[in-house]
């Protein structure tokens, strides 16, 4: 978020300027302009390629000083390896990917967001297709979106379990409980009967309300400057479309098993057809929930930054009130999917977890 | 000649596209006839959305 932050400083000089600057623009000449504008396309990819990825320091903000060099504003982070032997230190001795830091003896660099190691001058070498070829020593850092997500478990831990001692006082709900309550019973009434069935769904409850709450608030704090945008990491994706695929297959009757190996009411040569498809689709069901919260979230925010990225190439007045009116408009957008991505992640493990404990007496 | 793998994710994106769409037509034409059902048909609409949407990325990204 941090060259959201930094380039959100520009666009307000940009607007100041903008007027002045349609005057410079007549000025110049199509030929010193080409150039300049490719490498200005260069590093608006790389700001959006930046802003995609975790990091190693829990950055604030960034600029350029008067001499050309990049300055980084923010907090270091620790830094957890298992290299033959656990090494803690802080990211602070990386600067920011520059420099290569020695910790007892070894000496490790970061190259593309992962961390080698390499020998006393970081020297890092490539294969063909340019891969790193160093070896990589186990990696359990605490990394941004690792403290973003301790952050937002501690938020919704001290959330819910206030308004949960709030309702052993009084039925009537108080404070957070006012906003959240609807919400709540829409997740059990629409959502967890309709699609678990009434003798089942209370087991799976406490799962669908977190995952609901974790998903949303999570992508709404994404939006906000400063904010790390966690869910379009897909290891985060990954591990919450893990749980309810083990939550699903853990869970499931026997009905569910001999609707995948050995479908009732079809023919016996089909049985065998149809068998290897089911068992795929075990897997496929958690996979399209991983793939669709990543891409959704990445694709928005990719979006969003290429429309802010869009009044550096413009150029001129046009540029900036566009590239605002538009950025506005996808935002609010943005709202509307950071709320229905956790509705249809949660719907779709209620779907999952109402086909595992379906009662079949009809067959 | 070779075709680039990013014309496939195109031709998926567009078959992506018209699906969702239809849903949301149909979706549309069910409200009208019925505008009391449209609680569930809404939930079904976005379930049936969902899904594709799921393969034009899947496609999008294997480009």
């Amino acid at each position: 978020m941090r060259r959201k932050f930094s380039m959100k400083k520009i666009t307000f000089l940009l607007f100041l300027v903008s007027f002045v600057s349609v005057a410079q623009h007549n000025e110049d000449t199509a030929v010193k302009k080409n150039p300049e504008e490719k490498s200005l396309k260069v590093t608006i990819k790389e700001y959006i390629n930046h802003h995609l990825l975790d990091s190693y320091d829990f950055g604030l903000y960034s600029f350029t000083d008067d001499h050309g060099k990049t300055i980084h504003r923010g907090l270091p982070l620790p830094i957890i390896l298992w290299d033959g032997g656990l090494k803690v230190f802080s990211s602070s001795k990386f600067h920011h990917g520059e420099t290569v830091a020695e910790v007892d003896g070894s000496y490790y660099k970061v190259d593309h967001n992962k961390i080698y190691k390499t020998d006393a001058a970081g020297t890092i070498t490539y294969d063909a297709e340019h891969h790193a070829t160093n070896a990589k020593p186990l990696d359990f850092s605490i990394t941004k979106n690792v403290v973003f997500i301790f952050l937002v478990g501690l938020l919704m831990f001290f959330m819910f379990t206030r308004m949960a001692k709030n309702y052993k006082k009084n039925a009537l709900p108080k404070g957070m409980g006012r906003l959240l309550e609807p919400v709540i019973l829409y997740i059990r009434d629409d959502i967890a009967i309709p699609n678990i069935g009434k003798k089942h769904y209370k087991r799976y409850m406490s799962y669908l309300l977190t995952v609901f709450f974790f998903v949303w608030i999570i992508n709404l704090l994404g939006l906000t400057p400063l904010g790390v945008n966690v869910t379009n990491n897909i290891a985060v994706t990954f591990a919450l479309a893990l749980i309810t695929f083990v939550i699903t297959n853990f869970t499931a009757n026997k009905n569910y098993w001999k609707h995948i190996f050995w479908m009732p009411g079809v023919p016996k040569l089909m049985r065998i057809v149809l068998a290897p498809i089911e068992l795929l689709a075990i897997f496929i069901k958690p996979f399209s929930l991983m793939i669709r919260l990543y891409a959704n979230i990445t694709a928005g925010h990719i979006v969003l930054m290429s429309i802010i990225g869009l009044m550096f190439v413009f150029k001129s007045w046009i540029g900036s009130p566009l590239s605002f009116g538009l950025a506005f408009a996808l935002s609010l957008l943005e709202l509307l999917v950071a709320a229905l991505q956790a509705y249809i992640f949660t719907m779709l493990s209620a779907l999952y977890f109402g086909s595992a404990v379906e009662e079949h007496d009809d067959h | 000649m070779e075709i680039p793998s990013i014309v496939g994710a195109g031709l998926i994106v567009i078959g992506a596209g018209l699906g969702i769409g239809k849903i949301g037509g149909s979706a549309m034409d069910a409200i009208a006839r019925q505008p009391e059902a449209s609680g569930k048909i809404q939930t079904a609409m976005l379930i049936a959305a969902a899904l594709i949407e799921g393969i034009g990325f899947a496609a999008l990204f294997a480009s």
